[in-house]
């Protein structure tokens, strides 16, 4: 029984994620399946936004899926095949954004966040130093004698 | 000076609203083209009519036209339709581009709600829309009379996009700026 339990989960670990990824969309070459899965996965479907190719069950991502495996066996790099999709597509299609003039904010940001509160936080700790009263005349005495008693 | 430090971080939280605001507004589903400015990708497409010619890209061209892509499972197609018929009685040249669809059932779409197109292709296997970037029906192309892609309209074309949007950039292209 137990090892019947372990087979099974070996059989489920080994099947890997498929998503919406149908049978006779596969190729039967592993490493060319394989690169597929890898692009499919970068590429987001834009009928339903949030999710990839390979996890949507949209028509289109059907048709896109299809058409990266037949890219793939004419011999295209992975590369070629992502730039394929996003010279009709744009970079939206990309999962990942690349850093570009439009989403330099989106990568920078947090970076600038935190500088803009770094800065923030020196120049409180700045005024709290600075703004110490300065001593009275009394006071002043008072330390210069604490000064000389330590001294003697 | 100081007042102002301690204003800082309400301007930002601000900014931030507005950005929000403003893109909250906006509908993640319209894509901006990746085809503006660029030349129609080029395609021959099988009639949808019967003894039709279909449609080439090369057939879009010699004046600014309307390339409209539809499809007769489309329910916003049927929503927009009277629109494409009204500004064809205008004399607005549009083709059409029947995608993922059978030709037969797009040509009884046509029979059944009026046919507002100039040249018709079938885009069954769906690779032109890809081409085109098309991810949903209806949208609509302004090409201008070089055959560039100057404008893409996502979703049914009101009265209000045409009067506010399409038309005074079709006059434009016709004034040929």
């Amino acid at each position: 029984m137990k090892r019947l339990a372990a087979m099974i989960c070996a059989l489920a670990l080994a099947a890997g994620h498929a998503g919406a990824v149908l049978p006779d969309e596969q190729l039967r070459d592993p490493k060319l399946e394989a690169r597929a899965r890898t692009i499919g996965s970068e590429l987001r479907c834009v009928v339903c936004q949030n999710q990839t190719i390979d996890d949507s069950d949209a028509d289109l991502a059907h048709d896109l899926r299809v058409l990266v495996r037949q890219r793939l066996v004419a011999g295209d790099s992975d590369r070629q095949v992502i730039d394929f999709i996003v010279k009709r597509y744009g970079n939206f299609v990309l999962m990942k954004p690349p850093l570009n003039e439009e989403t330099w904010l989106l990568w920078l940001g947090p970076v600038l966040l935190l500088a803009v509160g770094g800065v923030s936080v020196a120049i409180y700790w700045r005024g709290r130093t600075r703004s110490l009263p300065s001593l009275s005349d009394s006071e002043r005495a008072a330390l210069d004698q604490v000064g000389r008693g330590d001294a003697a | 000076m100081r007042s102002l430090i301690y204003l800082l971080p309400v301007l930002l939280f601000g900014a931030v609203i507005a950005a929000f605001a403003i893109g909250l507004g906006r509908d993640p589903a319209i894509l901006p083209s990746t085809l503006l400015d660029k030349p129609l990708p080029t395609f021959d497409l099988p009639a949808v009519r019967d003894g039709d010619v279909g449609l080439k890209s090369s057939d879009i061209r010699g004046q600014p036209r309307l390339l409209n892509v539809f499809a007769s499972w489309c329910v916003s197609c049927r929503f927009e339709h009277p629109v494409l018929l009204a500004l064809k009685a205008r004399g607005v040249p549009i083709d059409g581009l029947d995608w993922k669809d059978q030709a037969a059932a797009g040509a009884r779409y046509l029979i059944d709600n009026g046919d507002p197109y100039a040249r018709v292709g079938n885009d069954q296997p769906g690779r032109t829309g890809i081409d085109l970037g098309v991810a949903g029906v209806p949208e609509t192309f302004v090409v201008d009379a070089l055959g560039r892609v100057r404008y893409k309209q996502v979703g049914p074309i009101t009265p209000d996009d045409w009067t506010r949007t399409i038309a005074p950039l079709m006059d434009r292209l016709r004034a040929g700026t």
